[in-house]
């Protein structure tokens, strides 16, 4: 685990993530402080919106007025769903934080509930993670049987209901509307929007979704105060937020600073560069952000807007580090394939495009590419993105732009001398795997 | 065909939607019979679909999209290993070299005791514990160095 913050603050064990060392920290104060003092949902809503709280699943889309969107009156079932399909490539928070800290996730839904009309909710929880599944399950049952969920909350006429979903591997549903078609029992391919999940969501109710460590800032909020937490970070870029660096660092994980941190500061606080070599490149918000070289990511904040003006996407806040040990074609290569595998079939452009861009870049790498090649991956991106109904297209697009824009030279040679410029010896040794051997 | 024991933990799954979407549990309900199994025949399919009152092929399409689901007969130890780019970035490729070499069987292939099936793996949400297999689907073990392998192994006589 990394720097403390709020949301990392449990400790860890056997122990720090029970319903009983949650209220000790101070848990469930903001649920009660709702609940005693009736707190007009408007008012939630309003100190979101003071807060600055944008998405941290990757679209960074401000969450006050994501709730706000909520037809708070509409009669009938209402949904509130948290997205812990973590599978985006170098993003590992939402696992610790629900493993440290799931009452804090637990809070934050219920509250959202609370301020949404929503009797009901989800977590729908990564398949790989099934360790972590069972904990959230016990947490559950924690809540429930210390009557913060279910019927009448701490003896308030609010009721709430909260289930967890456990995905089994794909990608995909990690896309908001996937996720709901996978609730509902079915593959998950994403749905055209409009109309968007607050109007037409789970089981065609009004429903909103948020990843896991936003509902968890949302206990911080009430108590504290929106304005407390915008400060905890710059303007429009409210709060702490997790980075998970994964890479040629030292000590990877997950590290909970302020919006706006230095990139130099949290490399840092990963341990610098694994053997001291050299920063080639990093990718700053998972693995569909476009790749920065090492010169211009040094000087970049850690906050949406730095991160959009230097040409990529805090995304995740998922930090892929990259030494000069690496080949780019081939991690390239790997990520195309990435997108090549979980695309869901569903809009051709994507479908068969994700498979002309991985078998391109393979053949580079593999020593066959030709001439032509650089062109041809361009102008198969250029012919999917924007042409899909989700974000998969535009998201295995923005990585082989990137990483030719940038390292368009390190292309052309493996293209004209049909290998590469990084030698296989030092490619092997900065994995660092052999070093037991 | 079903244990009453797995139609109990696929009642309690059942539970958690409203009473007019049993389907939303088939997720649930095929990982608890492939638990049981040990993989999904066509049989146990239709047997999920006969409890939830879905179409056979309903249930197919959520078996066959899924990747954890197993549609052909795997190892007592299903391995799946991670080799997305973080996770090689920091010896996941090597990792399931290793393990190649260690088990003498390929991607997809299981070892002629039927112990060990390989698997390639996408992104499990765990890159800062590289490298990262998963055991069944249900145990992850984190930082894969050789000797770590090697008594995983050791672990799965």
């Amino acid at each position: 685990m990394g720097a403390l913050g709020f949301i990392l603050n449990a400790e860890e064990g056997e122990r720090g993530w029970r319903l009983a060392e949650y209220i000790k920290r101070g848990g469930y104060s903001a649920l009660k402080k709702i609940v005693n003092e009736k707190i007009p949902a408007d008012q939630i809503v309003g100190e979101l919106k003071k807060s600055s709280l944008r998405g941290r699943g990757g679209a960074g889309f401000p969450t006050g007025l994501k709730w706000s969107f909520m037809p708070r009156q509409f009669p009938g079932a209402k949904y509130v769903v948290c997205n812990s399909d973590e599978g985006e490539p170098g993003t590992f928070k939402d696992r610790d934080i629900l493993r440290w800290n799931p009452h804090m996730v637990i809070e934050g839904m219920i509250i959202a509930g609370y301020a949404m009309g929503c009797a009901r909710g989800y977590n729908y929880i990564h398949g790989e993670i099934w360790e972590i599944y069972k904990r959230f399950e016990e947490a559950l049952d924690e809540a429930r049987a210390a009557r913060l969920l279910g019927n009448n909350i701490l003896g308030s006429d609010f009721s709430f209901e909260l289930q967890a979903h456990h995905g089994y591997g794909a990608y995909i549903c990690g896309e908001e509307t996937a996720l709901l078609e996978s609730i509902e029992g079915k593959k998950g391919q994403p749905r055209f929007k409009p109309p968007f999940p607050a109007s037409f969501g789970l089981y065609g109710k009004p429903t909103t979704i948020n990843n896991t460590e936003t509902f968890a800032s949302v206990p911080y909020i009430i108590n504290e105060g929106g304005d407390k937490f915008l400060e905890l970070g710059k303007p429009n870029n409210g709060g702490t937020k997790l980075f998970s660096v994964s890479g040629h660092v030292n000590r990877p994980g997950n590290f909970e600073v302020p919006m706006g941190t230095p990139f130099k500061d949290l490399l840092a606080m990963a341990g610098g560069m694994r053997n001291g070599r050299k920063l080639k490149a990093v990718i700053p918000g998972g693995s569909s952000a476009p790749v920065l070289p090492a010169d211009v990511i040094m000087e970049c904040t850690l906050d949406y807007d730095s991160i959009a003006k230097a040409g990529s996407m805090l995304g995740s806040g998922a930090v892929i580090v990259m030494d000069e040990t690496t080949c780019m074609v081939k991690a390239l290569e790997r990520l195309s394939y990435f997108y090549f595998e979980e695309s869901c079939g569903q809009c051709t452009p994507c479908r068969e495009g994700t498979g002309w861009l991985y078998r391109v870049v393979h053949r580079i790498e593999h020593g066959e590419g030709r001439p032509e090649d650089l062109d041809l991956l361009n102008s198969v991106t250029d012919n999917i993105m924007g042409r899909t109904i989700c974000a998969l297209g535009d998201a295995a697009s923005m990585p082989v732009k990137s990483f030719i824009k940038h390292f368009g030279a390190e292309f052309e040679y493996h293209i004209q001398n049909r290998k590469c410029l990084v030698p296989e010896d030092v490619q092997r040794a900065g994995s660092g795997f052999f070093k037991a051997a | 065909m079903l244990s009453q024991d797995a139609l109990k933990q696929i009642d309690r799954e059942i539970a958690k939607y409203p009473a007019d979407q049993k389907q939303s549990a088939a997720m649930a309900a095929l990982a608890i019979a492939q638990m049981e199994q040990g993989w999904l025949s066509t049989e146990t399919i239709e047997a999920v679909a006969g409890y939830l009152g879905m179409a056979p092929v309903a249930v197919y399409e959520v078996a066959s999209f899924y990747n954890m689901y197993d549609l052909a007969p795997v190892g007592k130890y299903k391995i799946t290993v991670c080799t997305n780019l973080p996770c090689a970035l920091s010896g996941g490729v090597h990792a399931a070299d290793y393990l190649k070499q260690r088990l003498g069987i390929g991607f997809n292939e299981t070892t002629a005791d039927g112990r060990f099936t390989l698997k390639e793996g996408e992104c499990m949400g765990a890159c800062g514990d590289a490298p990262v297999m998963l055991v069944n689907n249900v145990r992850m073990c984190s930082f894969m160095q050789p000797e770590q392998i090697d008594r995983l192994l050791g672990e799965c006589e």
